[in-house]
């Protein structure tokens, strides 16, 4: 018999485009004494540790070291999980389900704007032999999959572009966004072009942050102080890591994450069960895409259903009221953590100005950015 | 207290370790991981996750190298989770994998370690210059030997141990790394303590000979739920415990005679596998060596020596292969005696174990009974210490 | 049994082209904010002051600054002033570069506890002025020994680590 795990303390900074006031670790404190005070718990009640982090992100090699301090977790278990945040996410999970741990802490920050030359960063991350000689503009990687994705699914470039329209939009009643714009997609389409059709406006603008999140088993969690939220499934999958070979009318890596997250939630009509959602945004196509493959839209018709409104925070399904991470801004792999804070706080009824009319079942999906095909989903709920 | 879902392992592989491999990371990863499906009889179909393991990044010279080896890792259109303790993340690796299966999830996991060290120019050393902190430490010029020379002194300073103890265990692990099938080229023999003594001084007290040298290379591990093993009528060995712990970045705060990290991650392993006597209850144990000091440090955080008596029990051949009495250290050979492809070396050290208990080691299989083993290793910045505990 | 995967090159393979390869140097340049706290620290460094900082729940003198106590996980305000000097916890003297070339002449690091902090809390530095090779180092160094800061001139100080160029033994 497996245990039940909820999400039972969030702590978080701000997103600011820059933050030259706070070091990293400095930053991570303060999310960290949000997330104990509204747990309740002080940090030697947590079991274990783990952070999301990559070296070239933060100009450290194994930058698990400069993890503990931070957390209140010197001389505890701390691991570093090199993945999305809902994958970090997923690694707590898996811990309290062995029944070794009660209580589990989940780590992640950004620090994009230390970063000089970031796309240089992403362009490292392409295949040595056979990719990075070409010495493309990484993001040369969404332009193909963008005109990909549309050509076969019917969405359209204006379709996108309102998704940064309503994301943004979102933002502005978000006090934690670094992004908030009352942009048009008018003003997206005539943006300059990136790597047609992928366009400046596009793709989210970087942000720096931190988030904590605490979990604990559903005994544990009884105990304490908050309204638990329960993670009623989770999936991370991992696509083929070579560009060639990928099929970019949809994210199979995302199917396979919503697939085994809706398996273990027992959901079979995600678009009916589910209530709102917060899936990965870092470029305008990627939302569309993304609501496909997780079963939120019939294949080439997510497009519509936003502009039939159906996506905003009134609609059907309300998709990144935060604002996602057009509107927040991107934070590399902090942005899965950032959609299971979001989802965590719609469901306790803490998300302020955006609260969403009372719901009670919601997912959050990530995707690592280019050129990866790896994400993770997490199917959230209030019982 | 003993976990609910038990796990196994059902078999391992190792590729060559090697200063320079032709192979890509993709294809060493697929070498392992084919090795370790071969000695398990099972196939990739048979995985229901994988867990992609890696030191840092710039060894391999690819930006998230365990997303670029997932092919490799047998990763595609699966759960594929990556983590990271330095040094300590091939024995991680093991234990992210034992908690895949131990939550009841997932019937299989498939861990695959993966290091190329030689892909970084001018040297691969240059690369770890990055773990030091940027504001203060960095800037004076630094050097990954410093803190392992300044930890060396401090350790053998504290208990006055000559430098012909740390000769004699390199000896040994360089002796026993002689039947290591994975054993790199050069690095294993029957080297004598003078020469061992009068071996080039790198960063005093560290001497050439006593520490391991930069290798490329994989292994993979195979493990399973106890309802995979029954449906198949097998007798594996089993994962007994796990432990692992995270001291304070602040290194220079810490006294570094004794390693209090690897005391609370073997404590934890211990509780886990019900171990309470562990110097009767481990009958094998591979620590971490990737200095000869390191060999010592660690079998005294492990619990199996006093602080300072480690080195008094290598003259008395206590962790010798051949070993009735004692409890026999590094069979393998080690990352001094096989070679240190950073996660892959933490890898071999727990597949020791497995083939250990199995009596499966061939010429390296210890002379006494060996039903419990330990497996070890260390990293970050000399802060985190991992422990895999294996029993049949 | 079969035998292991894996293809051995020789230098040789690769100086020959028998065995190719592609380069490339990666630009990872970054920025780092330093802070409230080591900020402050390095401001200190360029006035020829080495900061520390008080916890009020342990009690203790730390160094280097921190915003927060690790062991207390509660926000530090207190600053103080240390000393330039303190003893040799540890040292080592190297004679390789970190691109494992070799030096003619050993770098001596060394942590550092320094006066007026807690016991055992050290900054990691190098000594100076202690001979240019091993067995003259070794006679004149050892753990314990006291040492002090010899500063750069304070036009040339940065607010860097090392405007303190290294530590010399006292008398």
């Amino acid at each position: 018999m497996t245990r039940d795990v909820a999400i039972v303390g969030l702590g978080c900074t701000s997103f600011r485009p820059t933050s030259p006031h706070a070091s990293y670790r400095e930053m991570i404190f303060e999310a960290a004494v949000k997330a104990y005070s509204d747990a309740g718990i002080e940090p030697d009640q947590v079991d274990t540790f783990m952070s999301v982090s990559e070296d070239y992100l933060e100009g450290t090699a194994i930058v698990d070291e400069y993890v503990p301090d931070q957390l209140g977790a010197v001389l505890k278990p701390v691991h570093t999980i090199g993945a999305d945040g809902i994958t970090g996410l997923a690694s707590a999970f898996l811990q309290i389900r062995t029944g070794q741990f009660e209580v589990a802490l989940v780590e992640g920050r950004s620090k994009a704007s230390n970063v000089l030359h970031p796309a240089h960063i992403d362009a490292f991350a392409l295949d040595p032999v056979y990719v990075r000689p070409l010495e493309l503009h990484p993001r040369f990687v969404a332009g193909l999959e963008m005109r990909a994705f549309l050509e076969a699914t019917g969405n359209t470039e204006e379709q996108a572009a309102a998704v940064v329209e309503k994301n943004r939009g979102n933002a502005c009643r978000n006090p934690m966004a670094a992004h908030p714009a009352r942009t048009s997609a008018q003003d997206v389409l005539r943006s300059a072009p990136i790597a047609e059709p992928l366009k400046e406006g596009d793709a989210a603008l970087p942000a720096d942050g931190s988030i904590v999140i605490i979990l604990a088993s559903a005994e544990a969690a009884a105990r304490m102080k908050g309204q638990p939220v329960y993670i009623e499934g989770v999936g991370w999958a991992q696509d083929t890591p070579n560009i060639e070979e990928r099929d970019w009318s949809r994210a199979a890596y995302a199917e396979e994450a919503a697939r085994q997250a809706y398996r273990m939630a027992k959901i079979s009509d995600p678009a009916g069960q589910i209530q709102f959602a917060e899936v990965d945004d870092a470029f305008a196509y990627k939302e569309l895409q993304h609501l496909e493959s997780v079963g939120l839209a019939p294949t080439g018709m997510a497009g519509r259903m936003l502009e039939q409104g159906e996506f905003s925070p009134g609609g059907r399904l309300p998709v990144n009221a935060s604002g996602g991470s057009l509107g927040c801004g991107h934070v590399h792999d902090l942005a899965g953590l950032r959609s299971v804070m979001e989802a965590a706080l719609q469901l306790r009824g803490d998300a302020g100005d955006r609260q969403l009319n009372n719901p009670r079942v919601g997912l959050a999906q990530s995707w690592r950015g280019v050129p990866t095909a790896s994400g993770g989903a997490a199917v959230l709920s209030r019982r | 207290m003993p976990y609910k879902n038990r796990v196994a392992v059902l078999g391992a592989g190792l590729t060559r370790f090697m200063r320079r491999a032709l192979e890509t990371p993709k294809e060493l990863a697929f070498q392992a991981a084919s090795a370790a499906l071969r000695d398990a009889s099972l196939t990739i179909s048979d995985v229901d996750c994988v867990v992609g393991i890696t030191a840092p990044d710039a060894f391999d010279g690819v930006h998230m190298n365990a997303e670029y080896f997932a092919d490799g890792a047998g990763a595609r259109g699966k759960p594929y989770m990556r983590s990271y303790v330095g040094g300590g993340s091939g024995v991680f690796g093991v234990i992210n994998g034992w908690y895949h299966v131990a939550s009841g999830d997932f019937d299989t996991c498939l861990v695959v370690a993966e290091e190329k060290m030689s892909s970084a120019l001018p040297h691969p050393q240059g690369a770890f210059n990055a773990i030091y902190d940027q504001f203060l430490e960095r800037p004076l010029g630094v050097n990954l030997l410093w803190i392992f020379a300044l930890e060396m002194n401090r350790y053998m300073s504290a208990h006055g141990v000559p430098m012909e103890t740390f000769a004699q265990v390199a000896r040994k692990n360089k002796l026993n790394g002689m039947d290591h099938p994975s054993s790199q080229s050069g690095i294993s023999g029957d080297f004598s303590i003078e020469e061992i003594m009068d071996s080039e001084v790198m960063a005093w007290p560290v001497q050439r000979l006593m520490v391991s040298p930069v290798s490329d290379g994989a292994g993979a591990m195979l493990l399973a739920s106890e309802e995979f093993v029954k449906k198949r009528g097998l007798d594996p060995v089993w994962i007994e415990g796990v432990g692992w712990n995270l001291d304070t970045s602040y290194w220079t705060n810490r006294d570094l005679y004794y390693p209090r990290y690897l005391e609370k991650a073997a404590l934890m392993a211990y509780d886990m596998a019900g171990v309470t006597d562990p110097r009767k209850e481990i009958h094998v144990v591979e620590p971490y060596d990737p200095f000869a000091y390191k060999e010592l440090h660690h079998l005294e955080g492990l619990q199996l020596a006093d602080k300072g008596q480690a080195p008094r029990l290598v003259e008395k051949g206590f962790w010798d292969r051949d070993t009735l009495a004692g409890i026999p250290a590094t069979p393998s050979g080690g990352l001094i005696g096989v070679g240190n492809p950073i996660a892959a070396a933490g890898m071999m050290k727990v597949a020791e174990i497995y083939w250990q208990l199995e009596g499966r080691a061939g010429k390296r299989q210890v002379r006494r009974e060996a039903r419990r083993g330990l497996a070890q290793a260390w990293g970050d910045l000399m802060q985190v210490g991992t422990v895999v505990i294996l029993g049949k | 049994m079969r035998p292991l995967a894996g293809t051995s090159l020789s230098d040789q393979a690769l100086t020959q082209g028998e065995a190719l390869t592609t380069s490339w140097r990666v630009k990872a340049e970054y920025a780092w904010d330093t802070g409230a706290a080591v900020g402050k620290f390095l401001a200190g460094l360029k006035e020829g002051k080495v900061l520390g900082v008080q916890c009020s729940g342990c009690e203790r003198t730390l160094i280097p600054p921190r915003a927060f106590c690790e062991l207390c996980f509660a926000p530090i305000d207190r600053w103080v002033e240390l000393s330039g000097t303190g003893v040799i916890n540890t040292f080592s003297v190297s004679f390789v570069n970190w691109d494992a070339t070799r030096r003619d002449t050993p770098e001596i690091p060394a942590v550092i506890e320094i006066d007026g902090a807690s016991p055992g809390l050290g900054i990691l530095h190098v000594l100076g002025e202690v001979g240019e090779d091993l067995p003259t180092v070794l006679s004149k160094v050892a753990i314990g020994k006291r040492v002090q800061a010899v500063w750069k001139p304070q036009s040339e100080r940065e607010g860097a680590i090392t405007d303190i160029r290294y530590f010399k033994l006292v008398g």
